[in-house]
């Protein structure tokens, strides 16, 4: 790519597409307070997908930031947090409803207020899930940057509100082929009672090479033998 | 480590309808009817039971462990939690637990997982999720691979620190140990009896559960 594509999610959007292997994804929140949530699916094998216990649990960690990788269900890399201002992003809180956001910010429809409607984040996977030819049995944790939700000794689950300031970003690099399918919609543990509207601009630009010294590559033996997988894969299929 | 919530059943096995054995390695799968009531006993202890759960009336909503976990605000299942599916619908209550906390964040073990995990040489060994999909190839098709969701890990403790940390305990159950859940509606279950060797999710000694269901 000669010079970054770009894109800016306005709140309540949505968006999928296809995001080639070696390439950065930039993500800045434009305002305070952001969230998207993304899934991720491997481009030319749909039924591979991020898998949030694989990812975390190979390490050692619950929340994701610099350094980590996100792991598919086939044990492969399939993208990194390269770059990172806010050090905590969250995947164990999903998305939300039509239910929950209806209970929460009040029923709204298109009709009353056009494009002005609260959109869910179900809804929007949904919509962008089927134009991929998947579907409601495909929806699975996302990854939600911007979020931070810790969990005390007893499991209770704390929301940071005041967490993602205006400006904050996250890149992460694309390892595999993957079909991104992102909504700009809130987490569903935040609590505060309206609903964000923080525009969030995405840039895509390539990627230097992985090198030996990469701090992903290299953040424990456990991402190294994801990484081989993925290189595994490629240089089996040809592709 | 936190509260552990323990609540004692009042339903005596010999009323079950149904009584049988899993042993460890191998997967069981099994409809259950509205209000039926299924218990999980942890045989020998330390013991973990990978489970799945699907709406028997519209198999493509999974069980969900984040809808589940956010549903409720807390990571930890125990009696009282509402078991969700991706939609959100209700498909299970915990009703009774003598373990006190389960995990549902950790997922199951794969030859995949076991490989990025430990050593790609443990590519070859048992896991939870060829078991998961071998009981799924039964189905006459109406469950695939993208029908495999993060699940329930029945009597296993995977705290998660303040900081974000997350670790594996050691066994949190004990010979005998149950759970219980009722199910609202038509609800299809998948377990997994864990032979992970590599690490304590099941003190390294996979032994067998029985799973016990009551009309109510």
């Amino acid at each position: 790519m000669t010079k970054p594509w770009s894109i800016t999610i306005a709140s309540g959007g949505k968006w999928s597409g296809i995001i080639g292997r070696g390439k950065l994804i930039c993500f800045t929140a434009l305002e305070a307070g952001a969230n998207v949530s993304i899934q991720f699916y491997n481009a030319r094998d749909l039924t591979e997908r991020y898998n949030m216990p694989d990812t975390l649990k190979a390490q050692y960690t619950a929340h994701l930031t610099k350094g980590n990788i996100l792991m598919s269900d086939n044990g492969r890399a399939m993208a990194s947090f390269v770059q990172d201002s806010l050090g905590w992003h969250d995947t164990i809180s999903g998305y939300t409803s039509r239910l929950a956001t209806d209970a929460k910010y009040g029923a709204t429809n298109y009709q009353e207020l056009r494009n002005e409607w609260l959109r869910s984040g179900q809804e929007n996977f949904a919509v962008e899930l089927v134009r991929s030819g998947l579907g409601m049995r495909d929806m699975m944790p996302v990854v939600n940057l911007f979020s931070k939700v810790s969990c005390d000794l007893e499991g209770k689950m704390h929301f940071a509100v005041d967490h993602c300031p205006a400006g904050a970003a996250v890149t992460l690099r694309t390892e595999m082929d993957v079909l991104m399918v992102l909504s700009n919609t809130p987490n569903p543990l935040d609590p505060r009672e309206f609903y964000p509207s923080v525009p969030v601009k995405l840039e895509v630009l390539a990627a230097e090479p992985v090198h030996e010294q990469d701090a992903c590559l290299n953040h424990r033996a456990e991402n190294r033998r994801a990484f081989e997988n993925t290189w595994e894969y490629y240089e089996l299929s040809g592709f | 480590m936190g509260v552990f919530n323990r609540v004692e059943s009042p339903r005596k096995a010999e009323e079950a309808l149904y009584n049988e054995v899993v042993l460890a390695g191998d997967g069981w799968m099994h409809e259950l009817k509205p209000g039926q009531v299924l218990r999980i006993v942890d045989l020998e202890g330390n013991q973990a039971a990978d489970t799945l759960f699907y709406d028997a009336d519209n198999p493509e909503d999974h069980y969900s462990a984040v809808a589940t976990i956010a549903g409720q605000g807390n990571i930890y299942l125990t009696a009282g939690s509402v078991l969700r599916a991706e939609s959100g619908k209700e498909l299970l209550t915990i009703v009774a637990d003598t373990c006190g906390r389960h995990d549902t964040v950790g997922g199951s073990c794969s030859a995949q997982s076991n490989a990025v995990r430990y050593a790609h040489e443990k590519l070859s060994m048992h896991n939870c999720r060829d078991t998961f999909m071998l009981q799924l190839a039964k189905h006459d098709g109406a469950y695939t691979k993208r029908d495999l969701a993060p699940n329930v890990n029945f009597f296993m403790n995977v705290p998660v620190t303040p900081e974000g940390g997350l670790k594996f305990d050691d066994g949190v159950s004990s010979p005998g140990a149950y759970v219980e859940m009722q199910s609202h509606g038509r609800t299809m279950v998948l377990i997994s009896n864990c032979p992970q060797l590599n690490n304590p999710c099941n003190a390294y000694n996979p032994t067998p559960i029985r799973v016990l269901i009551w009309e109510k």
